[in-house]
Formats: C-alpha cells, sequence, structure tokens
C-alpha cells in the first residue's frame, strides 16, 4: 500500500513540523517583545550620536531582557574605526 | 483571604469556561466557598455551561455600575451550597468593566468567598486584561497546536506585566499550564503535539492534562460542569487539577493510549 504509506509519512512528520516552527515563533515574538517606545528611542539615540560621531544606524543597538525579576535596559553603539 | 485565579489562554475556543466551570465545581466539592465570574462582557457563556442560564436577574456590569448588589447578581448553584456563579452582562460592551469596578466587586467577595475563579475571554483586550488584573494564580489552557501554543506564549508574557502583582512590585502570579484536548493517538501517529513539546515551548507547571473526551460536549449540552461526570476522563481530569491546585502530587493521566482487549475492540469500548 505504497499510496497509503506516502499520506502516512507526510502526517507523522507534522507535529515534529509544528514544533519547529513555534520554537522558532516563540523566540521571535519574545524578542520582538519589548516595550512600544523601543524604536523610537534608538531613533532617538542614533540623532544625538550623530552629533559627535558619523555612525550608521546599525551600529547602535537597544534590547531590553528581562533577568528574574527586573529588566535591562542594553544600549550597544560600535564606533566606526 | 480569598485567592484570586485567573483561567486565560489568549486564544478562543481552547476551553476556558469549561475549565473555569470544572475547577470552580471542584473546589466547592472540596468543601470551599467558591465563586466563579463571567469576564466575557457581551458574549457571556459561563451561566450555559454551569445550566444556570434561566436564573440570571442582574449581572457583573449591574454590580459594577451600582444598579444591583453582588448579593442580588449571584446565583447559587442548585447541585453545590458552596458554588455561586457571578454572570456577564449580554447587552453592554466590555469597556463597561473598569479597574476600580471590577476591583470594588473583588473586594466584596473577598470577604465571603474563599477562592474567587475569573473566566476570562479570548484575545489580549479589556476584559481579558480585566480579569487576570487582581489574580494570584492563573491557569493557562492550551491546546496542543500552533495558534493555541504561540498564543498562550503571548499570554504568559502579560501576565508576568500587567497585573496587580507585578505593579506592586510583589511576588508574581503563580502561572500553570493546563493542556485540554489531548489525544494521545493521535500523539503517537505524530500528528499531534506532545506534551512534552508544548512544555518545552511554554515551560510552566503543569497543573494537568485534559483528554479529548466526549463526556466534554455531553456535559455542556446539558449544563453540567464536567468535573460531575465522575466516569469520564475528563471529568477525573478535571477532579485531579483540583487536587494538584490545592497542593496534592500526583502523577498525570491519560497521556498514553489505552490498550483495546479483544472485547473493547469488538464493541468499541
Amino acid at each position: 500500500m505504497a499510496l497509503l504509506d506516502y499520506f502516512r509519512k507526510n502526517r507523522s512528520n507534522s507535529a515534529a513540523v509544528a514544533k519547529e516552527r513555534l520554537q522558532i515563533l516563540v523566540a521571535h515574538d519574545r524578542r520582538a517583545g519589548g516595550p512600544s517606545y523601543l524604536p523610537q528611542l534608538k531613533h532617538d539615540l542614533v540623532a544625538v550620536i550623530r552629533k559627535y560621531v558619523a555612525v550608521d544606524s546599525d551600529a547602535v543597538s537597544v534590547t531590553v531582557e528581562s533577568d528574574g525579576g527586573h529588566e535591562v535596559l542594553e544600549l550597544n553603539i560600535v564606533l566606526p574605526d | 483571604m480569598a485567592r484570586i485565579i485567573v483561567i486565560t489562554s489568549g486564544k478562543g475556543g481552547v476551553g476556558k469556561t469549561t475549565t473555569s466551570a470544572a475547577f470552580a465545581m471542584g473546589l466547592a466539592e472540596r468543601g470551599f466557598k467558591t465563586v466563579v465570574i463571567d469576564f466575557d462582557v457581551g458574549l457571556r457563556n459561563l451561566d450555559l455551561i454551569m445550566g444556570c442560564e434561566r436564573r440570571v436577574v442582574y449581572d457583573f456590569v449591574n454590580v459594577i455600575q451600582g444598579e444591583a448588589n453582588v448579593g442580588q447578581a449571584l446565583i447559587k448553584d442548585k447541585r453545590n451550597p458552596n458554588l455561586f456563579i457571578l454572570p456577564a452582562s449580554q447587552t453592554r460592551d466590555k469597556d463597561a468593566l473598569t479597574l476600580e469596578g471590577v476591583g470594588r466587586v473583588l473586594e466584596k467577595l473577598a470577604e465571603e468567598f474563599e477562592f474567587i475563579v475569573c473566566d476570562s475571554p479570548a484575545g489580549i483586550e479589556r476584559g481579558a486584561t480585566m480579569a487576570m488584573y487582581f489574580a494570584d494564580d492563573a491557569i493557562v489552557v492550551t491546546n496542543p497546536e500552533v495558534s493555541s501554543v504561540r498564543d498562550s506564549d503571548r499570554m504568559i508574557g502579560i501576565l508576568s506585566s500587567k497585573s496587580r502583582r507585578a505593579e506592586q512590585n510583589q511576588e508574581g502570579i503563580r502561572e500553570y499550564l493546563l493542556v485540554s484536548r489531548y489525544s494521545p493517538e493521535r500523539v503517537q501517529r505524530g500528528e499531534m503535539l506532545s506534551l512534552e513539546d508544548v512544555q518545552d515551548i511554554l515551560s510552566l507547571d503543569l497543573i494537568g492534562v485534559i483528554p479529548e473526551s466526549q463526556a466534554i460536549l455531553n456535559a455542556s449540552n446539558a449544563g453540567i460542569p464536567v468535573i460531575l461526570d465522575r466516569e469520564s476522563s475528563a471529568g477525573q481530569a478535571y477532579a485531579d487539577v483540583v487536587a494538584r491546585y490545592l497542593g496534592e502530587d500526583l502523577p498525570h493521566r491519560f497521556l498514553t493510549v489505552e490498550k483495546k482487549g479483544l472485547f473493547g475492540r469488538l464493541f468499541g469500548g
């Protein structure tokens, strides 16, 4: 019953596919889930830094991470050589 | 001091109201004075699942707006004297729920009850945030299915930030995972996320697994919380959930495919 096997095989993978997709998606959702002011804050920071140093906008990264009971706002600026 | 428990999920149709009804009835059966509140303003259904839909006179919104007092709106369960239901309004909209108003009603209920079970509406809007704001404990109901798991993850994030406990820097809400509509047969065939898969992604304490069961629809049809169907696997699984919530250490059941004997195979068990 090759035909039956074909369907069965496809089906038997679906839970594994679901898990893999979910793991990626959930990790992405969690990263994206920072405070809503984050994009604007990054924009403003880049503007201020550019007054003094010529940096690209992607040289500045702003992230918020929760660590147990508290949150850490991390600002990372890569200065040009 | 009353304990407030929110039954939440994000996604609709995963079994929040079924769980709220069963869980509240289970607590009442253990002898605790319990009230279960429907927060789904505009789409009330808890009364239907509890089988008291024809006895609704006043509702949660009436009480919040001072048109009735709590005692007038509470419906006493006919099967268990420890259990009361506070129905949602069917005609108002969810903006009728205010933080101040909900807080006031919960405070009043806390004088009389030991457990307050809040049946959250689906979504992450007002009704849902009101239902979770005052909670001490949360049961996140999840189906082993991609959209439900994703929404639950989102809900867990919201629970840890938008609650009274979070805002007052108290110890966070105790969160539990309840997996419902679980089908060991489909898991075995690789068609459904397994319990381990769901736990891997959500990493919460597992309070119970409710197997997919015809008994749930039967119970809804009749307006009887499924926990009262003591013969059914779903009813027994809910009884276990209540026991675990109260601190008993019970192994999880109904996780594997039951092997049917010849008799079962012939007659469909």
